[in-house]
């Protein structure tokens, strides 16, 4: 198990040198740069010279990348031309945000994706579960933006319970904070709790019909012991890979929930970024997201592993 | 478990009143977008202007009218040939870390906006030749040619004066975070894409005109969002509200909505240099003209914006000092007109890419254009792109016509020669005019307002006859407040001043 675990920690440094690259190249091929973004509404050539210069847009594309990489070694990730801030504190400062809207999200699409998949599964062909799919559907097709929107619309202003937008950290004030997340945690996690319900739905419907089950059930088990202990934890592998990989796309996709609950974190860091062309923050942000995503794949082949005892040998 | 669920819903609404809560001396402002920089030197963008604007005094001011009133200049002589200003400076003024400002400071204040690496000031008063300070108050500017427009440039960034002292002991990168100025509030907190918090600074020299003791500024780059959150309560006031949403503003008996009237424009530029120009329209005025022709202003300004902008084609609405009145507002729409002026050069369907951002409005406006001129026999087709890569591809002249907007400046000079004169920056089209110069530079030269008038209706009138540049509307920034803010009002360069603003008590 450990030697499996190093050798794939080992396989992640190539993976993570062939994105630095890509991660590089892929914004400067975006028409503009910093330079322009920076030099406001009147584009004098001689501004944007300088600030070129200053941060050494001006070197060979090559350079620039042996400079950069140099210092990611080092652990400095450099700073952020727009914001005037180490790329790293801004990412100490906002990565807390996203992180907690992306646990909460999860853990929201969890709580009602699996609980919706198995009630489903199990009363298969009723009206539940034909409520549970158009649910499901709902949660997948409605766009995050119209949805946030909604949302405020109703909690907010209509009903006044809940804050439009803005963001505490949940270490400053634990209820304030669950204020201002709930709404846009939930509204992340509404794609994936549909797309968690109808996998979880199929899976637990094929356990459910397999020969285990019929086994189970003629040795006089219970119904809720059968479709629990021995139907879930089978229909848990492909969803536990799923969540470990939705993780990651809940990081990458706060983008537009974080813009519309004006939540300071990665999303809004990153669009901004991509929008100034404001390199060292894109490269940095997209490089730790990127780790995470490649090290959440890692946690769910362990996960595999540990619940399915067949794959340790 | 949907009980369970609603019981945590309201549990953690009820958790959430006690942060709505605000105190009485606080006003949280909504901005359409970052402040970047807060640098005066380097600061680049529209609402960083509104926050310094409450941080770092000025030279001068504009009063609600435009009129040019004194700041942290309390008076100023322009020698008659124009070439040099003298400037009483306001005494007993210190800076937010109790340096005094005197003639001295200024001086170096100029001096950094012309030296400093990256700074943005530089092409805006490099007209300035040299500064010397005359006793403690009094500084004189001399320039190297004519130049009354720069009193109108020290009542933006250009005259915002910061200590200097804290500029060294700070450097670059920290001062663009924490400025040290001689305004009403002082940077209190500064965090990237989150907030700007300022404090009461009381040895301002005019605290007691300021009524809040803290002032927040907080990003929202999405217009329904920004919205919704001054009806929610948790902003106070809020920037550009869309033209769309302020029926229902007015609507709201909590809200007031509050307009801009700045000299803001938006214009199509045409590019005049092959090899990616169209060739009937860098060739012919004639084309240019019908082009304009063919817009109806104000059934653009209807259908796009529900008619709450100005359908002007001069780059100064109508009721603004500068405007043009000899010439109709807005040009009528005369399609016929437009095809015999394409028949008469002979081009009778001229092509033409527009290039805009992907700006939804934009694309509406141009959407609309394109419906109108084919009406006058033009083939126009729309290119969309990022904001950064359009301005890449207009300074690269890789584009055939480029619509833009400019939030205005209030001296008459800025609003025409900063796009168009011979070889600037901004004049990606690339038409030269000796004709526009030399007014241009006539009328920078003289200082009194009555007498410059003409010249500019001269200039305006030499642009609408060339061409290089039409005018499709004028915007308006429309402030939504909360009904209890009292006493904003909307000044002619779009920026939130606090100076006698008040939150009503009790309501």
């Amino acid at each position: 198990m450990t030697r499996l675990i190093a050798r794939r920690m080992l396989q992640l440094l190539p993976t993570l040198f062939i994105l630095s690259v890509i991660i590089f190249l892929l914004q400067r091929l975006l028409p503009g740069d910093p330079a322009l973004a920076l030099a406001g509404d009147d584009q004098d050539p001689r501004v944007i010279a300088e600030i070129r210069r200053q941060w050494n847009l001006d070197l060979p594309l090559p350079v620039q990348y042996g400079y950069w990489i140099a210092d990611v070694l080092r652990g400095d990730l450099g700073q952020s031309m727009r914001l005037n801030t180490p790329v790293a504190d801004l990412i100490v400062q906002k990565l807390p945000a996203t992180l907690q809207l992306a646990v909460m999200a999860l853990l929201i699409s969890l709580a009602i994706g699996v609980t919706a998949g198995v009630i489903s599964a199990v009363r298969k062909g009723t009206i539940v579960d034909y409520v549970a799919n158009v649910v499901a559907l709902a949660g997948i097709s409605v766009p995050n933006f119209w949805l946030g929107i909604m949302l405020i619309l109703l909690f907010s202003i209509h009903l006044g319970w809940l804050p439009a937008s803005g963001f505490v950290p949940i270490t400053e004030d634990w209820r304030t904070s669950l204020a201002t997340s709930i709404l846009p945690a939930f509204v992340l996690g509404s794609h994936f709790a549909g797309v968690l319900m109808r996998h979880t739905r199929s899976a637990m419907l094929e356990a459910i019909e397999s020969d285990y089950v019929r086994t189970a059930r003629a040795k006089g088990l219970g119904e809720g012991r059968v479709v629990l202990r021995h139907a879930m934890r089978n229909a848990l592998t492909p969803i536990i890979t799923l969540g470990a990989l939705e993780f990651g796309s809940l990081l990458s996709g706060a983008v537009l929930t974080e813009q519309i609950f004006s939540i300071p974190g990665f999303g809004k860091l990153i669009v901004d970024a991509v929008f100034n062309r404001d390199y060292a923050v894109v490269q940095g942000v997209v490089l730790v997201t990127a780790t995470i995503y490649v090290l959440m794949s890692l946690l769910a082949d362990i996960g595999y592993i540990l619940a399915n005892p067949r794959l340790r040998g | 478990m949907r009980s369970r669920l609603l019981a945590l819903l309201l549990a953690t609404a009820c958790m959430a009143l006690p942060a709505a809560a605000q105190t009485q001396s606080e006003i949280r402002i909504g901005l359409g977008d970052d402040p970047g920089s807060l640098d005066p030197a380097t600061n680049a963008s529209f609402v960083g202007r509104i926050v310094l604007q409450s941080a770092c005094d000025k030279l001068v001011d504009i009063d609600v009218d435009g009129n040019i009133v004194p700041m942290l200049a309390t008076s100023w002589d322009w020698a008659a040939d124009g070439k040099s200003v003298t400037m009483k400076l306001r005494e007993g003024v210190v800076y937010h870390d109790d340096t005094p400002f005197d003639a001295e400071s200024a001086k170096g204040n100029l001096e950094r906006y012309l030296t400093m690496q990256g700074s943005r000031r530089r092409p805006e008063i490099e007209a300035i030749e040299k500064v010397e300070a005359i006793g403690k108050d009094t500084i004189k500017i001399s320039l190297k040619e004519p130049s009354v427009a720069l009193l109108a440039l020290f009542t933006d960034r250009a005259g915002m004066m910061v200590s200097l002292a804290a500029f060294e002991k700070a450097g670059v990168q920290a001062f663009a975070n924490r400025p040290i100025c001689a305004g009403p509030y002082r940077v209190a907190d500064f965090k990237p894409q989150q907030s700007v918090t300022l404090e009461r600074f009381p040895k301002h020299w005019r605290a007691s005109a300021y009524s809040f003791d803290r002032v927040t500024f907080e990003p929202f780059p999405d217009s329904n969002v920004r919205l919704l959150n001054l009806r929610s309560g948790r902003l106070d006031l809020i920037e550009q509200v869309a033209p769309t949403s302020l029926a229902s503003v007015e609507a709201d008996p909590n809200l007031r909505i509050t307009v801009g009237q700045q000299p803001a424009f938006t214009m199509i530029q045409f590019n005049l240099t092959a090899p990616r120009a169209s060739e009937a329209f860098a060739k012919h005025p004639e084309v240019r003209q019908a082009f304009s022709l063919a817009i109806d202003r104000t059934a653009l300004n209807q259908v796009v914006f529900s008619g709450r902008y100005v359908p002007g084609h001069q780059p100064f609405p109508p009721g603004n000092f500068w405007f043009d009145e000899t010439s109709p507002a807005p040009q009528p729409r005369d399609v016929a007109r437009a095809r015999a002026l394409l028949r008469q050069v002979g081009v009778p369907n001229p092509t033409l890419e527009l290039l805009i951002s992907t700006n939804s409005e934009h694309m509406e406006v141009a959407q609309v254009v394109q419906q109108m001129v084919a009406e006058a026999g033009f083939r126009m087709e729309i290119r969309t792109m990022e904001f950064i890569a359009m301005r890449n591809a207009a300074l690269q002249g890789n584009f055939q016509a480029y619509m833009v907007p400019s939030a205005g400046r209030v001296d008459p000079d800025l609003n025409i020669s900063l796009f168009i004169a011979c070889g600037v920056a901004n004049n990606v089209g690339k038409y030269c005019s000796q004709e526009l110069d030399g007014l241009l530079a006539q009328g920078r030269a003289v200082a009194d307002r009555n007498a410059r008038k003409p010249i500019y209706q001269k200039a305006v009138q030499t642009i609408q006859r060339d061409a290089p540049i039409i005018f499709l509307f004028n915007q308006r920034s429309a402030f939504g407040h909360k009904a209890v803010v009292q006493g904003f009002k909307g000044f002619p360069d779009g920026i939130v001043r606090l100076e006698g603003v008040t939150k009503v008590a009790g309501r």
